[in-house]
């Protein structure tokens, strides 16, 4: 275990959180494939980089690297249900995918069962170790800014229009010609495989994995995350995030409340601003961008 | 007879999922949003009979209490929520049912309402015999969960086909604008859906409760989902159909599980039944496209 200060481990778990909520962001925010089964995406990648580590003695970067391409295609196996349902018949399937991963986890002596896989090695990238919490730290926060940038690309790209018109339309996608399954596995893929990078960043950093740490409230948790920061954004996810984590952190009362608190705020989110605090529209980010606006605007006048 | 015996039993365990989504059901037959708080619900029902059979000592009382109070905190739920969400995309209130879930839930948990620990509910049978046949037999505390089933399915038949409110709900789940321009007043029938839906889920709270003599604050997550499964098999908004895929899911977990349930979890399988029928037969078993 390799823990260089409270602060230093807080700010690992919040990057690790951002890139799940950001990976999380590109199925549920772009493609509108809402997802209650994160977590196993998360667990997929913490397993497969731990079991690459301890049975084959695999080095750390291999380690991230097998979780990443193991989990993207896991993920387009397990997004085919969404090629069948929609809407909330997904979430349901997702909800379940989820449920039977841990239960697959905790039950197949293969994957160490209850017990979990333990003593899995610090990371060492070409003989240097990352035994201090800070590198392990930028490490994590770079592998948060690659998944900002995929995401910044991806919603670039020809896929990322397709993505557009899947989650407001499929119909109207199929109409037009866009391959409504080719995209959502797409879409699956992409995010299950940074999710798994996530989950290889964190058995590494906390040396140990367990079926429970990737089970269903996980899942709520990172689909709050997204939803309270802004859904479909690339700052929304990144804020929820870095708040949500944070705050049962370093709040002692908010921690002891931590379900409550994303219960409640998932409630609240859906009542009053279902595209989240800084979603595009949303109370803050408009009041925000016209702040930002109004200046320059005045100052033309005056000229 | 083994034979005879676990089919006895699969009914009184099929009967405690009837009564969780039968209300699940309505609810998505009018408003076609999938109620996962109603776990919660369940679990509240649960709490409240304890306390109540804890005071008085008396299970048919506690039984009313916990079926009027979460029929109130049904209905609160969609006064406060669902009401303004009848017209968002059909994730919005699924999210926010799962946020009342998370927090209701994690709400229980705290020590000044239920705790993290089992708590007995030792009403044992309420009074009622033992049942014993040449073919099966039956435990005071399975008569009781069969009788009271069978009373509050009798109840809600005819409360769907004799009564005005009934009848509105009726041609609600038909078609609510429809229903709303001949004069269906809406908002009553929705909230005596809710009513109704929550009160039999508390009902189940308790004979759950009573059944495995312990009440916890996670209780309603396994047959919340499970209900759901139930929804999906049954065709989504039928009541025969939910009626049927209950007691088909309870034979099938305690006679083919029995058998492979060394390989997964019966709960484990109970799910990839669910990914496996959204696969490949999405409007259920006896569902039409």
């Amino acid at each position: 275990m390799i823990i260089g200060g409270y602060v230093i481990s807080v700010a690992v778990f919040v990057g690790i959180w951002v890139t799940l909520a950001l990976s999380l962001n590109i199925l549920t925010g772009y493609a509108g494939q809402v997802s209650l089964g994160h977590a196993a995406f998360f667990g997929i990648g913490a397993y497969t980089s731990a079991i690459l580590s301890l049975r084959y003695g695999l080095p750390f970067w291999a380690d991230l690297l097998g979780a990443i391409v193991v989990t993207g295609l896991v993920g387009m196996v397990l997004g085919l249900p969404s090629l069948r349902v929609r809407h909330d018949f997904l979430v349901l399937a997702t909800m379940g995918i989820n449920f039977v991963v841990v239960a697959v986890f905790k039950y197949v002596d293969f994957f160490g069962g209850a017990m979990g896989l333990v003593n899995i090695p610090a990371p060492s990238i070409l003989g240097y170790s990352f035994r201090g919490g800070t590198p392990y730290l930028l490490l994590v926060w770079a592998f948060a800014f690659l998944t900002w940038l995929v995401s910044w690309y991806v919603s670039r790209t020809w896929t990322g229009l397709a993505f557009n018109i899947l989650r407001i339309d499929e119909d109207a996608a199929a109409a037009v010609g866009v391959s409504v399954p080719r995209f959502k596995v797409y879409a699956f893929c992409i995010s299950a495989a940074l999710a798994g990078g996530a989950g290889s960043l964190y058995g590494h950093f906390i040396g140990s994995v367990f079926p429970d740490t990737f089970a269903f409230v996980e899942s709520i948790a990172i689909l709050s995350m997204v939803i309270f920061g802004g859904v479909g954004t690339l700052r929304g996810p990144i804020l929820g995030a870095i708040i949500l984590k944070a705050a049962p952190e370093l709040l002692r009362v908010v921690g002891s409340y931590r379900f409550t608190l994303y219960g409640g705020l998932l409630v609240l989110m859906m009542l009053f601003q279902p595209m989240g605090l800084l979603g595009d529209d949303s109370f803050l980010w408009r009041n925000l961008t016209r702040f930002f606006h109004r200046r320059p605007e005045a100052e033309e006048v005056v000229s | 007879m083994p034979f005879m015996q676990n089919l006895s039993n699969a009914v009184v365990l099929a009967s405690t999922y009837i009564l969780m989504a039968v209300g699940l059901t309505m609810v998505y037959g009018v408003l076609k949003v999938l109620h996962i708080a109603q776990a919660a619900v369940y679990t509240i029902g649960a709490f409240i009979g304890l306390l109540v059979f804890t005071w008085v000592g008396n299970f048919w009382l506690a039984l009313a209490a916990a079926m009027l109070i979460s029929g109130v905190i049904g209905v609160l739920i969609y006064r406060l929520t669902y009401h303004y969400m009848l017209d968002a995309p059909r994730t919005v209130p699924l999210i926010a049912s799962i946020g009342m879930f998370v927090m209701f839930t994690d709400l229980l948990q705290k020590d000044f309402l239920m705790g993290p620990y089992q708590k007995a509910l030792p009403a044992g049978g309420a009074g009622l015999p033992a049942v014993k046949t040449a073919w099966f037999s039956l435990a005071p505390k399975q008569l009781l969960i069969l009788v009271v089933t069978a009373v509050l399915l009798v109840a809600v038949y005819f409360i769907l086909t004799r009564t005005r409110i009934g009848l509105g709900w009726q041609a609600a789940a038909m078609d609510r604008d429809m229903a709303a321009a001949v004069g269906v007043n809406l908002n009553r029938v929705i909230a005596f859906n809710f009513f109704l839906g929550s009160a039999l889920a508390g009902a189940a709270g308790v004979l759950v409760g009573v059944y495995n003599n312990s009440v916890f604050a996670t209780m309603g997550d396994l047959p919340s989902y499970k209900a759901f499964i139930i929804i999906v098999l049954g065709g989504m908004g039928s009541l025969p159909g939910t009626i049927v895929a209950s007691l088909l899911l309870a034979i099938v977990e305690n006679f083919l599980v029995a058998s492979i349930g060394y390989v997964l979890p019966r709960d484990a399988i109970a799910f990839l039944v669910l990914i496996l029928m959204l696969m490949f037969r999405p409007h259920g078993l006896f569902g039409q496209e």
